[in-house]
């Protein structure tokens, strides 16, 4: 099997694995981090969200050989201690329910606040509609971007 | 890294020494964002001091709530130790909260599910925490010497009015733990609330926000393998053969074993690939080539099922409920309709898919992990199918990523339980979103065949519900009786109709059914709810004043119309090419309604306004009331407009989200929730009663926008 030198969160991971093995397996079953969800496997869901050199990818139809040289980021990379505005205001609008497709939402999110610090409605529409929840946190993650992206702005 | 499976899974163990009760302390702290990042029982450390079962408080002062409603998003791990910290005079942040995982010695109770968690709980774990309250206040005053009533608790610590002196809970937790726990203890006056009856922060939040809930499939043991299980799409086909040698050269696979599914008194086959890692179990599940023999059930289609369920409404069934005399009325009434409507089997698909760690261990002991909504179920089930003694079997029970019902089921654990026993190591079982997606169970499909008499002036005589469907255990189910989960709500509902006679007619089918959220209110009440609205129309009525002419008398079905009329403007005109649809529904899990207003839109229709009114006696947490209704909104428009499950050769249609979608972000209006709560003792249930009348208020708006009537679901909203 190759190994792979992996940045992920700014650290280096080596591991050894089949080059088409997707991202998501590699972060959850070698590297450890669980943070990021299977949900789909085939890039419907959104659970699975990373950042690959600060884009939003779905890591489980993203092969780890396609990886190597990248920047990656998973949700333990946003902020451990909740800092990051996205986080702030998901917990402060109380976002989450069962939680588990909210690491691929905060991703999600979070990628389209740098690209669009003052999104619209229509942004948040196209930058979300690729990650799924089943309990219907809908109209929270819409109000909860918006109110991450007033805390950003504050910040300055 | 050398050798990256094992050495980098290390730092996500859970460290359970199992069985000897000197356990670490997995529970969760709540101080800031720092926190253990698991959910999972313990046999805590044995400096505690036992106050009752479900109250832990050490020496040095922490404090342990044991939780017994597992967290499936629905607040319970707020919500459910909130009861027991407001008599305690503590905020959640003071406590660590641990699910309990079955332990006979927390008692009954141990499940969630039929929105029963604040009903069943509310006074009983207030009196836990009141006795535990009093029993500190006790210690604290003979240590004193002084009166009971010159003592009171604030921030964890009994003080004594008089003197200002003060002893903290953990000081005092060995004494409290030696005297007896008061059966009658004095509950807290609701004006003194600190939490309950107030919109808190739900302590999970924070974990959920950057990766450290632990569900089940996120946990990882020491020696874990992984398992990848084919199973037949064909339900009852019977395994012929396998032949594993192409899975057995994938890099990575370690074994290929046999596995039973268990459900509802049947046995589902499966191969389980078992492997390293996650991805080379699925990468040997695919190369596994099996022979099944389908039994014949690879001719079932739904289509040709659904017109058997309309043959079978043309027979009479049996007898629901009657009241009056609904055939003699019927037959002689001067204006009378008739109406026919369906609805489909639906899936639950939480994003979570299953999943299950079960560890075999020496001396016939097993352990497990899982999501799932039955801690209690999950001890007695498996101690006594696999002969495991309770003291030997441990349940740790993680953050459910999604419920709605599926997760009070066991079957997948089964697999994990069997293949770790046959090998020895622990085994994660993870299902694909297309074994979720395609093996069910699924919500049944319902078909409800509407008659209704009125009078001239446009008076409700005679009404008449039949309900065409399988039921949930077939096997269980008598013939002679109706099935009260399958006519669920239509014989309770308040409206005062003097001559009813509501039917039920079974329909045998082979496929895994099971309760789905609001269970068979999700679809009995669209039917419902939407024929009443056509006997409006028929009576030349504004849908809202003929349900409320139909409710004469007092009542919380009352409350929520009038309050729905207020809170939506329901008097008010709208926009040409608009139209509003209200609906309220009551059943056991308890009572909402919505207004929705919808606008033709091109070829479709656009939701315009939603709001939704749900009555509650007393309300825990108001925020979680409204994010379960927001919920309850989502998942009711997509089981109206979005694909549901169908049966092509045995098999169902659907495999994963591209062809069973959910309701995105675009198509989702915001949903206002009004909580309508006369703080009375009568306390009604939170998850589901949002859910069933969202879809009839829907349809009954685009009648009213559109003069098409809806009868089948699902359909399409954007061609209209």
């Amino acid at each position: 099997m190759p190994a792979y030198e992996l940045n992920i969160n700014s650290k280096t991971y080596k591991v050894d694995a089949e080059a088409a093995m997707p991202m998501l397996w590699v972060i959850r079953d070698l590297a450890g981090l669980t943070g990021t969800k299977y949900g789909c496997g085939i890039g419907q869901c959104g659970a699975c969200t990373i950042h690959v050199d600060g884009n939003p990818v779905r890591s489980c139809t993203f092969p780890v050989a396609g990886a190597a040289g990248k920047k990656i980021t998973t949700i333990e990379g946003i902020s451990e201690s909740n800092e990051h505005a996205v986080q702030k205001a998901w917990i402060e609008l109380q976002v989450p329910q069962c939680g588990y497709c909210q690491s691929g939402q905060i991703m999600s999110a979070v990628a389209l606040l740098k690209k669009k610090p003052n999104p619209t409605d229509a942004d948040i529409d196209t930058a979300m509609q690729g990650n799924l929840c089943r309990c219907g946190t809908h109209q929270r993650i819409r109000s909860a971007v918006h109110r991450a992206a007033d805390i950003m702005k504050k910040s300055f | 890294m050398k050798d990256t499976a094992s050495t980098i899974n290390r730092r996500n163990f859970i460290k359970l020494t199992g069985f000897t009760g000197t356990g670490l302390l997995l529970g969760l702290s709540l101080k800031g964002n720092e926190g253990i990042t698991a959910i999972a029982n313990i046999n805590h450390a044995a400096t505690a001091f036992e106050l009752t079962p479900l109250i832990h408080i050490d020496p040095n002062g922490s404090i342990t709530i044991f939780n017994k409603k597992p967290e499936i998003g629905q607040g319970t791990y707020q919500s459910i130790p909130a009861l027991i910290a407001e008599e305690l005079g503590l905020s959640l942040d003071q406590v660590i909260i641990v699910q309990t995982g079955g332990e006979k010695k927390f008692g009954g109770g141990q499940f969630v599910g039929g929105s029963t968690s604040i009903r069943t709980q509310y006074t009983v774990l207030r009196k836990v925490g009141a006795s535990a309250r009093e029993m500190l206040v006790k210690a604290a005053s003979q240590q004193w010497n002084v009166p009971v009533d010159e003592c009171y608790v604030e921030n964890a610590a009994v003080h004594h009015k008089p003197s200002g002196k003060t002893i903290s809970y953990g000081a005092l937790a060995e004494a409290a733990s030696k005297l007896e726990v008061p059966k009658e203890p004095k509950l807290k006056d609701p004006k003194d609330f600190t939490i309950l009856g107030k919109s808190s922060p739900r302590p999970d939040v924070p974990l959920k926000t950057n990766g450290k809930a632990l569900f089940g499939i996120d946990v990882a043991v020491p020696g874990m393998v992984y398992a990848a299980v084919e199973h037949c799409p064909v339900f009852g086909a019977k395994l012929i053969s396998y032949d594993d040698a192409d899975a057995k050269k994938v890099k990575g696979v370690l074994r290929v074993e046999t596995c039973e599914r268990k459900f509802g008194g049947n046995i589902y086959e499966g191969v389980a690939v078992i492997a390293e890692n996650y991805w080379a179990a699925l990468q040997g599940r695919k190369a596994l080539k099996l022979k099944w023999d389908y039994q014949g059930n690879d001719a079932f289609n739904s289509k040709q099922y659904e017109q058997k369920l309309r043959d079978l409404a043309k027979t009479d069934g049996v007898v629901a409920h009657s009241q009056g005399d609904f055939d003699k009325t019927f037959s002689e009434a001067p204006v009378k309709l008739e109406a026919f409507y369906e609805t489909p089997m639906v899936s639950h698909s939480p994003i979570e898919p299953m999943n299950c760690l079960a560890s075999w261990q020496e001396g016939n002991k097993l352990e497990i992990w899982v999501s799932t909504q039955v801690p209690g179920g999950v001890m007695s089930e498996f101690s006594k199918d696999y002969g495991v003694a309770e003291e030997n079997l441990k349940v740790n029970v993680m953050f459910n990523g999604g419920g709605f019902g599926r997760r009070l089921y066991n079957d997948y654990i089964h697999e994990a339980v069997q293949l770790t026993k046959k090998i020895g190591k622990p085994v994660k079982v993870i299902w694909t979103r297309e074994d979720d997606t395609q093996l069910g169970p699924f919500r049944p499909m319902t078909f409800s065949a509407m008659k209704a008499a009125l009078s001239t002036d446009g008076k409700p005589l005679a009404f008449q519900h039949k309900v065409i469907s399988p039921t949930l255990d077939n096997k269980k189910y008598d013939r002679t009786k109706s099935d009260p989960t399958m006519t669920e709500g239509i014989s309770e509902q308040k409206y005062e109709i003097p001559n009813m006679k509501n039917l039920f007619v079974f329909a045998d089918l082979h496929i895994p059914l099971a309760a789905w959220r609001a269970v068979t209110s999700t679809t009995l009440a669209f039917s419902h709810e939407c024929f009443i609205d056509e006997m409006a129309v028929k009576a030349k009525k504004d849908p809202m004043d003929f349900r409320l002419a139909m409710l004469t008398k007092d009542s919380d079905a009352k409350n929520v119309l009038l309050k729905l009329r207020e809170v939506s403007g329901w008097d008010k005109p709208l926009p040409p090419g608009w139209g509003r649809g209200v609906a309220q529904y009551e059943f056991f899990a308890g009572l909402a309604g919505y207004v929705i207003e919808v606008s033709k839109k091109g070829s479709g229709i656009k939701i315009e306004k939603v709001n939704a009114v749900i009555d509650l006696g007393t309300v825990v947490n108001p925020d979680t009331v409204k994010a379960q209704v927001e919920g309850a909104a989502v998942m009711a428009l997509t089981a109206a407009i979005k694909n549901g499950i169908s049966f092509e050769n045995g098999r169902a249609v659907q495999t994963n989200f591209h062809n069973n979608p959910l309701v995105k972000i675009q198509e989702m209006p915001e949903v206002k929730v009004h909580i309508l709560t006369n703080g009375g003792p009568t306390i009604k249930g939170v998850g589901e009663p949002g859910l069933p009348p969202f879809a009839p208020a829907l349809c009954n708006a685009i009648f009213a926008a559109t003069g098409k009537r809806i009868r089948k679901l699902p359909f399409d909203i954007n061609k209209v």
